[in-house]
């Protein structure tokens, strides 16, 4: 029994090992999520930059737009803003929500950079960010015209993913009917 | 030519560390001494072949030999000489050739150092660093070969990513390798030592210093690295829990617990089988930060290029060093008996606790860093587990460190009245609380309880280390002076590293308290103020690197109308790269920071400036570098080479038994009140 304490490091090496070997071999940025086809979560919260303005789902009705979970202590999310940037200037309407942060620093996050968001829902609880399933930051959620949920994108976007599954999807969506 | 030189000294090298690996190993098994005594000359030999191919690799960036394809992606025709220098180390290849190096300049250090050790241990120790040489080298050589050809030529080189172009970045990356790398030598006598079943005070002893060494390096370079983020960044802040500083501090934590319980052992002979654990664990930890950084498994601002086969083979590495000697140690550390009996209330104890507390902020480290790797894996999502998670558990988990940093070199070993220690220094815990309540109060002119707490606890350090200076010079009752000379430098490198920590500890809890940051948007001739200073926007005019091109502003500082200090923050393009970056500037006082960075011109003829007002950030600064000097003077401490030259001449004849001798208390011992 006493020998077993002595194993214990070697198990957790190869319990970690066999996580980082998965890890490796796996790109596991596709997440098929249960809300892909369903209707987007409703929500209402504050602007991030003016919180006496309430913003939420209603100001993007009949649009194809991208929502943005994003926050300024992630990494990732600094990462993936160039690419915003390039989508917004594409002409695709980006929608951020500020997930559990502060909102100096996330005022800081935008002020440090171009801003590609039409607005920023302010959600300091994570409450919105529970409604829609969000594991972390960034993901990226695409909602067409009827306000369905339509794709999911978790981690940072790549200039590829956005040029071969954000652009063409944005198109397709576009063109179908109410 | 010269490239080619490098690549042949590369391989040679490699071929060094295989006998330097293999042969004393078999030696050590039969008692071979010929066998044994090819670690101490294979191991000049891979430094020799190291040092060549590294001054090779130099010498093209030097000369912008761009036919080798490392210089042509990380250099540039115009980038000036000490970046081409650093440049060698600018990349994912270059960096492994000096990891290498330094492992071999570490190795050829233990042999030089270790005719105080049993030859058999020595050899064993040698053989282990070699066998981590020949998996550093296979790697480099086999996925990441630095002298790789290009054809055709490039006319001119892709540059150095301007993130590196930097002096604080120039020192960071060697230092930080210097203790990743020094965290091998106690690993390998962990390993050797369990190869031989034999884990005595003379194992701790030798150990020690080099530990201690080990430790500061990493110190100095995690401390470098933050330093380079506060001021390069411009994002104002000096730690931001990323992949990749987790990936230094957790090595750091384990060492930090293994210098501590390295000193148990060594003083009582307690914690054996732990301490050798620690030893395994933190270079084990080093290594896992080379798989992190350069796999791409995590996202990270220092992501070097990711490539799954490098992915895989350092995997592999990782997984045969610490699973073999993770199994060594299950197989053989059940043997080792501590003998040495103490109570719960003793430094031992208090030693103890320390050990289980860092372990506990090792394992929460740890468990943010590799969450997202882990929920990744399960195909939940790749996430980033945030600041938030890791100053809600560090914060409370270091409180009671700081304590036991203050209380412990105030116990006795053994074993301990808590009453008499209660009498002896509640006084000293008041004058700690008032100074709390009183100095950010005095400095600030508010307090919360967390403010409170963490000054409390950085004075009451201040406080014990002075108490004990004070008695350590008065308690024989002869000149203060002469008690204090007569003290151990190990003593001092222990209480210049306690204050030092006691200063970053104050350091810390004011700055996230009371720093203060906005962002603005100034036109010409427009201030803002911030914590009593005014900055003003004077004008923005343009500037030439020589390789980039910048906007730099002008902004006067005034505090009450009276003219503090001109700062130039920039915005810098480099030319080939295209990368923007912001230049912040700062102004350091003893008590504050004033830090602006440029951010981007907004319609109008206006600028938007970030403002920061950082309270006691320099702090931080010298509180990390009095750890590392403190641990540097530590290990210098002369003790351990009078211990080495005394087994040399006890050990001649019977290696394995000379190293059981009982040693003679140390000096810092018999000072112990």
């Amino acid at each position: 029994m006493k020998r077993l304490r002595y194993l214990l490091p070697l198990a957790l090496v190869v319990v970690l090992g066999v996580f980082m070997m998965v890890g490796l071999t796996l790109d596991p940025r596709r997440v098929p999520s249960p809300l892909v086809g369903q209707p987007a979560p409703q929500f209402q919260l504050p602007d991030l930059e003016d919180p006496a303005r309430m913003v939420g789902t209603d100001d993007f009705a009949g649009e194809v737009v991208l929502l943005n979970i994003w926050a300024s202590w992630c990494v990732s999310c600094r990462q993936e803003h160039p690419v915003l940037l390039a989508l917004a200037e594409q002409g695709v309407p980006i929608y951020g929500l500020n997930y559990k942060d502060d909102r100096r620093d996330g005022l800081a996050f935008l002020g440090s950079m171009n801003n590609p968001y039409v607005w920023n829902a302010h959600d300091l609880e994570g409450r919105v960010g529970i409604n829609w399933g969000v594991y972390g930051t960034p993901e990226t959620f695409i909602i067409d015209r009827r306000g369905y949920i339509r794709y999911k994108h978790v981690g940072p976007l790549s200039g590829r993913d956005a040029q071969y599954n954000i652009l063409p999807l944005v198109e397709q969506l576009r063109g179908e009917s109410l | 030519m010269i490239p080619e030189i490098g690549q042949l000294a590369l391989i040679l090298a490699l071929l060094m560390a295989l006998v330097q690996g293999i042969i004393p190993l078999v030696g050590a098994h039969w008692n071979h001494r010929t066998w044994m005594a090819t670690a101490h000359t294979a191991v000049a030999g891979q430094f020799l072949f190291l040092a060549i191919a590294y001054l090779a690799l130099t010498y093209a960036f030097i000369t912008h030999d761009f036919s080798v394809a490392y210089v042509a992606n990380h250099s540039n025709s115009a980038l000036p000489l000490v970046y081409r220098i650093s440049g060698v180390w600018g990349g994912h290849e270059g960096s492994l050739v000096l990891w290498a190096l330094m492992l071999a300049g570490w190795s050829l250090a233990v042999s030089l150092f270790s005719k105080g050790l049993p030859a058999v241990l020595a050899a064993r120790t040698v053989a282990v660093m070699g066998l981590v040489s020949v998996g550093i080298l296979s790697f480099t050589l086999f996925t990441s070969n630095p002298f790789e050809a290009i054809f055709p030529v490039p006319a001119d080189g892709r540059d150095l990513n301007p993130l590196l172009q930097d002096p604080g970045l120039v020192l960071h990356p060697p230092m930080l390798y210097m203790g990743y790398v020094g965290l091998a030598v106690p690993f390998a006598i962990a390993v050797a030592a369990l190869i031989g079943g034999r884990l005595d005070a003379a194992w701790a002893r030798w150990t020690r210093p080099w530990a201690t060494a080990a430790w500061a390096f990493l110190g100095a370079g995690i401390a470098l690295g933050s330093w380079w983020a506060y001021y390069t960044l411009g994002w104002g802040g000096w730690w931001f829990w990323d992949p990749v500083e987790n990936a230094s501090l957790m090595p750091w934590l384990a060492a930090t617990a293994l210098i501590h319980s390295l000193a148990v052992t060594e003083k009582r002979g307690a914690f054996r089988s732990w301490t050798v654990l620690m030893a395994i664990l933190a270079f084990s930890l080093s290594l896992l930060g080379t798989f992190l950084v350069r796999s791409g498994v995590l996202v990270s601002v220092h992501a070097f290029a990711t490539d799954p086969t490098r992915g895989v083979y350092i995997l592999m590495l990782l997984l045969a060093v610490t699973g073999i000697s993770f199994a060594l140690y299950a197989w053989r550390a059940p043997t080792v008996r501590s003998h040495a009996e103490f109570d719960p209330v003793s430094r031992e104890g208090a030693l103890l606790a320390n050990n289980v507390i860092l372990m506990v902020a090792l394992a929460a480290v740890l468990l943010g860093t590799l969450y997202p790797l882990l929920l990744d894996t399960l195909g939940m999502g790749k996430i980033s587990v945030g600041p938030p998670y890791f100053n809600a558990v560090f914060a409370p988990l270091m409180l009671p460190l700081i304590f036991l940093v203050g209380l412990g070199p105030l116990l006795r070993w053994k074993h301990v009245y808590p009453l008499e220690v209660t009498r002896r220094l509640w006084h000293t815990l008041l004058a700690a609380l008032a100074a709390g309540v009183v100095f950010p109060l005095a400095m600030q002119g508010s307090i919360t309880l967390m403010v409170v707490l963490g000054t409390a606890l950085g004075f009451w350090i201040i406080f014990t280390v002075a108490r004990d200076l004070y008695g350590r010079a008065t308690q024989r009752g002869g000149n203060p002076l002469t008690a204090l000379g007569k003290t151990s430098a190990g003593y001092y490198g222990m209480t210049i590293s306690h204050v030092g920590f006691a200063i970053l500890v104050i350091g810390i809890t004011l700055l996230m308290a009371f720093e203060q940051e906005q962002d603005v948007r100034l036109g010409y001739g427009q201030s803002h103020t911030l914590a009593g200073y005014t900055y003003e926007l004077r004008e923005t005019y343009g500037v030439r690197g020589p390789n980039y091109e910048a906007i730099e502003a002008r902004i006067v500082v005034t505090r009450d109308g009276e003219f503090v200090t001109e700062l130039f923050p920039q915005r810098r393009v480099y030319r080939v790269q295209t990368q923007p970056m912001a230049q912040a500037a700062y102004q350091t006082r003893f008590t504050r920071d004033i830090f602006v960075a440029l951010g981007e011109p907004l319609p109008g003829e206006t600028w938007s400036l970030r403002l920061y007002h950082n309270p006691f950030q320099v702090w931080l600064w010298i509180g990390a570098t009095l750890i590392v000097l403190g641990g540097l003077m530590a290990a210098a401490d002369r003790r351990y080479r009078v211990f080495a030259r005394r087994t040399r001449e006890k050990s001649t004849d019977a290696p394995d038994k000379a190293s059981t001798a009982d040693l003679p208390e140390s000096a810092d011992r018999s000072a112990t009140p």
